[in-house]
């Protein structure tokens, strides 16, 4: 059977439907995500800056590039390129979880792993908890519905608001750290699915994983840290 | 050495298995650790027991029909067959599990022999190349340069054995498959091949019920010839061609 052939115009079906597609379509949208997740991390730092700057950089991101174009054009296109990533991610991790879960219905007596990371056994329950995270995340920090200091605030009195409550503290960190491990495996995981990794890369490939994992993960938490630490109020 | 071994025992696929415990006594150190399964079968004949089945062919580590689960581990606790394995591994007075592979694509026969042929499938998808057979041909004839034919050797080591399946977290075939895939697409002959092998060997191996890959490396760490994750890197990267070569257009 010849499935490509150069007189073809259209992808073969079988290359679209396989499980290293779906990889493709997980690495690809996750590096989108990871793109805004380091966009997003740095924009918070002006946290430090006092209340005025943080509420006008809240304000710029709705108002950039007026009046040659309309209001909320970056933020509206960076919701629909972030909401079709997270759906397409999700699909793909789901329909993977349910080959795989098929591939092994009964498992071994004993087991046991030799090399497998915490980070990559945590991926699938991990990367549920995140978007039930970001659910959340977003009706507290944007829309202040189950905020502290409800919808008609300021978003810096809303983040203060937040991270002086001790339960939305904690699920804050639980999820950037749970975040942060997926991140570790995913960026390794990435690099291997769009085929860049080798032998010789592996050791760097993984190390730069722990770290940008890390760097990004502490850029978002010094944010909850100095409003506990009254740093920030 | 004297040890407890206990073993998955299954008639057959049609009835549920379970693990047995059985003693041997008087093992070497110095046999393997097939023969101390042999040991154990002609104690359970003299007794009048059915022997355990498991599969066995060259016993040198080339042939790969031997894999069985040991202690959780796939070919035990060292990075070799599970005939190359020395029983001087374990320790006197030891509790040995032993199970066979399990993935719904490599159904139990009996005991801990399993049937391996879809991984024969996966080969028949596109593992081959279409090269006019006859005598060798003069090797100076088509040049290959010495990192690539190092490379392609060393994934051609793969036995199909299954043990990366059998590790694996997802019950996946990747590292099996990627080593064909690297075999092949780093050599001259395996060009002409090249976009619709990668495309029908994953399309088959999906099909046959593996899982997909989540890049974890159980397998390359159980594997007894030491294929690398860099193949299924590879694998990646000629779907990827495959992908874009399919979607040229039309001339
Ligand atoms: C919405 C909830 C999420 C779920 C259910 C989820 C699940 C998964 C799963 C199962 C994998 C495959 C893991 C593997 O290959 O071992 C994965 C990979 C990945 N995830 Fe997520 N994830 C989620 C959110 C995120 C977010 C918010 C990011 C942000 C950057 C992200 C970035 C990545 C990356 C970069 C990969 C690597 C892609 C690859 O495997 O090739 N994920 N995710
Ligand atoms: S890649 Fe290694 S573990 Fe997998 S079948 Fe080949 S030799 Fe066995
Ligand atoms: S019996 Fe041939 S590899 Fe073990």
């Amino acid at each position: 059977m010849t499935v490509t052939d150069s007189a073809q115009r259209r992808t073969p079906k079988a290359a679209k439907t396989n499980s290293v597609f779906k990889k493709f379509v997980m690495a690809i949208s996750g590096i989108l995500m990871l793109l805004f997740l380091i966009a997003h991390m740095i924009g918070n730092l002006h946290v430090f800056q006092g209340a005025a700057s943080f509420n006008s950089y809240s304000e710029w991101l709705r108002t950039v590039g007026e009046p040659a174009l309309p209001p909320r054009t970056l933020l509206t296109v960076i919701e629909i390129v972030l909401s079709v990533s997270v759906l397409a991610h999700m699909w793909a991790a789901i329909s993977l979880w349910r080959q795989a879960k098929r591939a092994r219905p009964e498992g071994y007596v004993t087991k046991k792993s030799v090399v497998q990371t915490y980070a990559s056994r945590t991926m699938r329950w991990g990367g549920v908890i995140i978007a039930l995270f970001i659910v959340y995340h977003i009706l507290d920090l944007t829309f202040g519905a189950v905020n502290p200091a409800g919808t008609d605030s300021t978003p810096y009195s809303r983040l203060v608001a937040s991270f002086q409550n001790p339960i939305a503290t904690t699920v804050y960190v639980v999820a950037l750290v749970l975040l942060g491990m997926h991140l570790r495996h995913g960026i390794w995981s990435a690099t291997q699915t769009l085929g860049q990794s080798n032998r010789r890369r592996q050791k760097s490939v993984n190390a730069f994983a722990i770290a940008f994992a890390t760097l990004l993960i502490a850029g978002y938490l010094v944010v909850p840290a100095a409003v506990v630490f009254g740093l920030v109020d | 050495m004297n040890l407890t071994l206990r073993i998955w025992r299954q008639k057959d696929p049609s009835v549920k298995g379970k693990m047995v415990t059985y003693k041997v006594s008087d093992i070497s150190p110095d046999m393997s650790f097939l023969e101390m399964l042999d040991v154990l079968n002609e104690q359970l004949i003299m007794d009048g027991d059915d022997p355990v089945a498991f599969d066995h062919d060259c016993r040198e580590g080339i042939c790969g029909m031997c894999g069985v689960m040991i202690n959780g581990q796939a070919h035990g606790p060292q990075q070799t067959t599970t005939c190359q394995l020395h029983m001087r591994s374990f320790k006197d007075g030891d509790t040995i599990d032993v199970e066979p592979w399990r993935a719904s694509p490599f159904p139990v026969i009996k005991d801990l022999a399993v049937d391996r042929r879809a991984f024969d499938r996966i080969i028949q998808a596109g593992g081959y190349i279409s090269a006019p057979t006859g005598t060798a041909p003069e090797a100076h004839s088509m040049l290959v340069a010495k990192k690539d034919s190092d490379a392609a050797f060393d994934a051609a080591t793969c036995i199909g054995c299954g043990a990366c399946v059998a590790a694996c977290p997802n019950a996946s075939s990747m590292l099996f498959t990627a080593a064909k895939v690297t075999h092949l697409g780093l050599l001259p002959q395996g060009q002409p091949e090249r976009n619709d092998r990668v495309i029908n060997m994953v399309a088959q191996q999906d099909a046959e019920g593996f899982g997909g890959c989540t890049n974890i490396g159980e397998c390359a760490a159980s594997c007894p010839k030491g294929i690398s994750m860099e193949t299924i890197s590879r694998l990646n990267h000629d779907l990827l061609g495959a992908l874009r070569a399919g979607a040229r257009p039309k001339s």
